[in-house]
Parts: structure tokens; C-alpha cells; sequence
């Protein structure tokens, strides 16, 4: 499946023609907890994670949310 | 633009700003020297001791409540500021109804738990209104590091990786930096590119 995440074109080597964000995450090995997820620039919220999928060329944007302020 | 023409591009204004520390406190008191029209803060954390190494507060303020004492500096430094101050632990629902006519959130909070609850809140309730986050500013140096990630309406300034923790803090000059940045892509929002 190929698909934009994070502005760059990513080529997911799976068999599946439909993907969920934990997945994607486990897939990538995504290390940081806190995340915000968008699929073609709409919010995906974490109650959506195992069940809002994404497919070949969509855009997925993860953006880590890490502690300091 | 001369300074006249952008304070009164400003004066009509409003910035929302969640979390009084490090990102909150420096961005907000920049707003208000440039003369944003009105500045909606949100904290429910005290002054400590240890938050001098970055927060823009003075040691005879420790103990005082962060948005109480934020306003009162604030209003020193340019009392034409119109400033609502919020006591409050900020949940989704209180977010949806304090920030509600904001034109921009500031987002300053220092957990991340806390800064993926406003992005999902506000992404989800407010998708057109503009939302900076802070992340990434831990420790010293670096400075080429940091930058401005834009997705959309969501603008992520900071190095998106150093993470704050007990031997690598957070401390003035690079959340100084990381605050102004903010403050600075307010300015470019409401008054539109200048560089």
C-alpha cells in the first residue's frame, strides 16, 4: 500500500488494502505515546484508532505530543 | 507596517492561551507588549520556587495562583491589555467554552497527555481555528533545531523530540525561544507574512 505520511510518500509493505492508526503505529514502531492522528486533514481521535482505517494514497499525518511547557 | 498600524490590527484580537508556565507565561506577556486586544488565560497550578528557571514570574509571586499573577505582570507591563483570567484544571468541555471566540489557542501546557487532549478537542470542536502547540524544548543549545511544523491549522513549534525529564529540563532560553516562536506565529496568523 502506498500512502503520504508525513509528507513523504511511504510504501507499507502489507497485504491488506485497508489499514487502522494502531496498525500504522505498530507497523512503524511508533515509540511515542501521545499522538495526534489526521487522515486526509481530519482528526482521528484515539477512541477511533482500532476502527477508522486509511487506504491506498491517503494522507496520514501523525504528530508526537511529548511533554515540556 | 509601522508599530500604530500593527497595534490596532491587534487591539480587536483575542488569544487563548492553556497553561500559565514556561510557554504560557513568556508568549503571553509578548502579545501583550506588541497589544493583542485581549488575552484568555487558563491555569490552576501555583508558583513554585523551581518555576523561576523559566516562567515569567518574580520570587515575591511564589505561592500565588499562575493566571492570577500572569494577569498582574501583564497588566505592568501594558494595562491596555484586556485579560481573563481562568483558575481552572482545563478539560474538553471547559476548552469548548473558554476559548470559544478565540481567534488563535496557544496551547502551553506542560504533559503531553494534556497537549493531545486540547489538539484532539480543538481539532475536533474549533477544526478552522488556528492551535499552536509547544513540543519539543528541553534543555540547552540546538537552536537550528527548532522550527514550525504546519498541518493545516494545527502549527507544532519546537524540536518535536527532546522531551523534558529530570536530567534534561526545561529552563529559560530554549523554552524562552520556543514561546516567542509562538508568539511569533500569532502575529504572522493575524497580521499575515512579513519575511
Amino acid at each position: 500500500m502506498q500512502i503520504t505520511l508525513n509528507n513523504r510518500i511511504e510504501i507499507l509493505d502489507i497485504e491488506k488494502d485497508k489499514l487502522t492508526i494502531n496498525e500504522l503505529l505498530k507497523l512503524k514502531k511508533y515509540s511515542f505515546t501521545r499522538l495526534i492522528v489526521k487522515i486526509n486533514g481530519k482528526i482521528v481521535k484515539r477512541e477511533h484508532f482500532d476502527d477508522i482505517t486509511f487506504s491506498e494514497n491517503d494522507n496520514v499525518e501523525v504528530i508526537h505530543m511529548i511533554s515540556g511547557g | 507596517m509601522n508599530f500604530l498600524e500593527i497595534k490596532s490590527k491587534l487591539k480587536n484580537k483575542t488569544l487563548g492561551i492553556a497553561g500559565c508556565g514556561g510557554l504560557g507565561s513568556n508568549a503571553a506577556v509578548a502579545l501583550a507588549r506588541v497589544g493583542i486586544g485581549k488575552l484568555i488565560i487558563a491555569d490552576f497550578d501555583k508558583i513554585e520556587e523551581s518555576n523561576l528557571n523559566r516562567q515569567y514570574f518574580f520570587f515575591n509571586q511564589i505561592g500565588q495562583y499562575k493566571a492570577a499573577a500572569l494577569k498582574e505582570n501583564i497588566l505592568r507591563i501594558n494595562p491596555a491589555v484586556n485579560v481573563e483570567e481562568h483558575i481552572v484544571t482545563l478539560t474538553p468541555a471547559r476548552i469548548k467554552n473558554l476559548f470559544i471566540d478565540c481567534d488563535i489557542i496557544i496551547e502551553a501546557f506542560d504533559k503531553a497527555e494534556m497537549k493531545e487532549m486540547i489538539a484532539e478537542t480543538v481539532l475536533t470542536e474549533f477544526p478552522l481555528k488556528p492551535l499552536i502547540c509547544g513540543v519539543g524544548l528541553a534543555g540547552w543549545g540546538g537552536n537550528d533545531l527548532i522550527k514550525v511544523e504546519i498541518h493545516d491549522n494545527l502549527y507544532i513549534v519546537g524540536d518535536h523530540v527532546s522531551e523534558t525529564s529530570e536530567n534534561d529540563p526545561p529552563i529559560a532560553p530554549r523554552v524562552g525561544i520556543v514561546a516567542n516562536m509562538m508568539a511569533n506565529v500569532v502575529l504572522e496568523i493575524l497580521l499575515g507574512k512579513d519575511k
